[in-house]
């Protein structure tokens, strides 16, 4: 929408100072996530803008930083070697993936049920599974730190898994069922005519048309469990180090500028994950003949 | 086929169709239930289950009696006028010597909630009771501290006599049992969690309000630009909805601390000297900026689904029909997106009530809000009791929120992007 010519001043001052707030709002959710870009390779060992830095001296500008961050730094002449991030990194990679597959399993086949007409008592049932969504963190944290000690979960791999489990299954299933929305069950009932069984019309049929959906649930379960400290800090034990873990020790005893080095890596794989899912998006209503926006 | 049938309609098979319809139609409600079970097992096993289990402890008083169950028991015979018999002290006395150390430690704690003195009085006791040999016990341990001869605590007992208490949602709302059992108010100083109650509020509302403020123009401006632009504008509105939470506050640090960007934009136009910077962190405002840029995708993306679905032609018929543009919109478009406003305002309310990161990396002192009660007594205190209460308390406002979303909105509506 643009302004019409025979627009008056004082619509046309109205709309441009629209456009203005607008701009400034969208500032306001952008730039504090870009201005620790370039701060990761300042040599300051905190986290400010040094003059030096600013005049582009080359001695201001530095991976030390980022070379701390894989495990190799320097005091004086010695080489000190700390893996903590690369263990972290390890870790929540291994706790990431095996939640998203187990969740992506879980909430897909969920939502193929959710989506039938038959299903019964399909409000309750949708607002159970979403409430992991919804029930604040520290709650979640604190149940789960009780009850999994008591039967033996905390300080485990499984208990992690299975709470970011729990915690990136909504996910799955609104992105799924969203998918499902305007999925035309004649397609089933083709294939099955057709004398296809069960199984085959699942993977050759309606897994192909609901993949982007599925993919993009799985990235959302996977950024969740990526994300997510308070959990980890009450279920795992303290060598249990994932990424976001040490980022929050990192700010509370010793703010090392390596954290900003974390957090650009996680902003781009941020950016990666934003990008997949969009093309899927696109590509999933493009196939479904839905309209695109607008 | 019978086709001369005046009954009921059969099937192939000779059975009523209404029947065999009824049958099949179950047969698929069974099936969608089974497609659904695996996730709601799940979920219950490893989520409801344990957030169950900690309300439980809200209310759950049974440990003192597992300690000394010999004491309850007579305990409940005493009239709560004069000293307890030498009896009762007796009893006492023998599983207090008895007891191992640590079961009475942890019961301690909890006497201490009821009476503060219990524990170093216990303490001292436990110490000195084994050179006791032979009663009567009341007078000597009155002789070894004067606080067994003090009805107060033989009163505080009381409170603790049944397994399950409400003492900890009292305690969650700054009211006590006294010893007699009657409930009064904290003493002055230890009146904490009203305060939170109503700062948590404040500033959930505060974030929602800006959030709606700052995301209603430009949710408007994207359902309203032509495709291209709006895909380009929606990035800037996901990418921080998919960035981590951790990365966004670490961003706001760098923003607002003493020497941060905002102070450094202030003192180099020279609109503040360099000695007095803003002291922009550590505190409630901290708090609210923050969590505002945090959760405002959560209010664009419901407003911006509701507004693309109003058709452009109202505003046109509108203005066609003289009215102002101001006008215009709030009398045709501002009442077509409330069910917008409403989504997004629910969902940024609700997240906001239970947050706990930011206001801890960010808030300082004045910006707790009471998510950072629940993980203090969780792992500092280890006031587990009321812990689970002050979570109780917040669960049940979520849930009564959850549930009016879930009307308003539906719950199947939610959108990711």
């Amino acid at each position: 929408m643009a302004l019409p010519s025979y627009a008056t001043t004082g619509q046309r001052v109205g709309w441009y100072t629209f456009l203005t707030y607008c701009g400034l709002v969208f500032f306001f959710l952008i730039a504090p996530i870009f201005i620790i870009l370039p701060l990761s390779f300042s040599a300051s060992p905190f986290f400010e803008f040094t003059r030096e830095f600013m005049n582009l001296e080359p001695e201001a500008w530095s991976l030390r930083w980022y070379r701390q961050m894989v495990g190799i730094s320097s005091i004086g002449d010695t080489t000190v070697v700390t893996d903590k991030w690369m263990l972290g990194t390890r870790n929540s990679f291994i706790i990431g993936i095996s939640a998203t597959l187990l969740a992506t399993a879980l909430g897909t086949v969920a939502a193929l049920g959710l989506s039938r007409p038959h299903m019964p008592f399909k409000g309750t049932i949708m607002a159970i599974l979403i409430s992991p969504m919804i029930v604040p963190l520290i709650i979640t944290a604190a149940g789960m730190f009780f009850f999994y000690s008591k039967v033996g979960l905390t300080h485990s791999y499984l208990g992690l898994i299975l709470a970011h489990t729990a915690l990136g299954t909504p996910f799955v299933v609104i992105t799924v069922t969203a998918t499902l929305t305007g999925f035309d069950t004649n397609l089933i009932r083709a294939s099955q005519s057709l004398g296809a069984d069960t199984m085959r019309t699942f993977f050759k049929v309606i897994m192909p048309l609901i993949l982007p959906g599925v993919i993009s649930g799985a990235l959302f379960a996977f950024i969740t469990s990526f994300d997510e400290v308070v959990v980890v800090m009450f279920v795992g034990s303290v060598e249990q180090i994932t990424i976001p873990k040490q980022m929050w020790a990192g700010l509370r005893q010793e703010t090392s500028p390596v954290i900003l080095c974390m957090a650009t890596c996680l902003v781009a794989l941020s950016i990666a994950l934003l990008t997949t899912v969009e093309l899927l998006r696109r590509r999933s209503e493009r196939l479904r003949g839905i309209k695109l926006r607008n | 086929m019978n086709e001369t049938t005046a009954g009921p309609i059969l099937t192939t098979e000779g059975i009523p169709l209404k029947i065999s319809l009824k049958k099949a139609e179950k047969r698929n409600k069974v099936r969608a239930f089974l497609l659904v079970a695996p996730l709601l097992v799940f979920i219950l096993i490893t989520f409801l289950i344990p957030i169950g289990d900690m309300l439980l402890r809200s209310v759950d008083d049974s440990y003192i009696n597992t300690v000394f169950p010999k004491t309850f028991e007579k305990y409940k015979e005493w009239d709560r006028q004069g000293l307890p018999s030498e009896e009762l002290y007796k009893t006492m006395f023998f599983e207090v010597k008895e007891g191992s150390g640590r079961s009475i430690g942890k019961a301690t704690t909890r006497m201490n909630y009821a009476k503060s003195g219990w524990k170093s009085l216990l303490k001292k006791s436990k110490r000195k009771f084994k050179k006791i040999e032979e009663g009567p016990y009341k007078p000597q341990m009155i002789a070894i501290d004067k606080r067994w001869a003090d009805i107060e605590y033989w009163k505080a007992l009381g409170v603790m006599v049944d397994p399950t208490t409400a003492g900890y949602y009292l305690n969650a709302v700054d009211l006590k049992y006294n010893v007699d059992k009657e409930i009064v108010r904290q003493k002055e100083n230890r009146r904490i969690y009203n305060h939170t109650w109503y700062k948590t509020f404040k500033v959930s509302v505060l974030v929602m309000f800006f959030c709606l403020i700052l995301g209603y123009p430009i949710a408007y401006l994207l359902s309203t630009l032509p495709l291209k632009y709006s895909n380009l504008l929606m990035i800037c509105v996901l990418l921080p909805f998919w960035t981590s939470l951790l990365v966004r506050t670490v961003a706001w640090m760098v923003m607002l601390q003493q020497k941060g960007v905002f102070n450094n934009l202030l003192v180099m136009s020279h609109i503040i000297a360099d000695e007095n910077r803003f002291k922009l962190m550590y505190n409630e405002t901290a708090t609210i900026i923050v969590m505002t840029q945090i959760l405002l995708p959560f209010m664009v993306l419901p407003l911006y689904s509701v507004m693309r679905t109003i058709s452009p032609n109202y505003m046109r018929a509108a203005l066609n029909l003289g009215a102002s543009p101001l006008h215009a919109f709030w009398k045709i478009y501002m009442p077509n997106s409330v069910p917008g406003i409403s989504a997004g305002c629910m969902l940024v309310f609700i997240l906001a009530i239970g947050y706990y990161i930011t206001p801890e990396l960010v808030g300082g002192k004045d910006g707790q809000m009471i998510g950072n009660w629940i993980a203090y007594h969780l792992k500092t205190t280890l006031n587990w009791g009321l812990c689970a209460a002050l979570g109780a308390i917040l669960l049940g406002v979520m849930t009564v929120l959850y549930w009016v979303y879930n009307k308003l909105v539906g719950i199947e509506n939610i959108k990711l992007g």
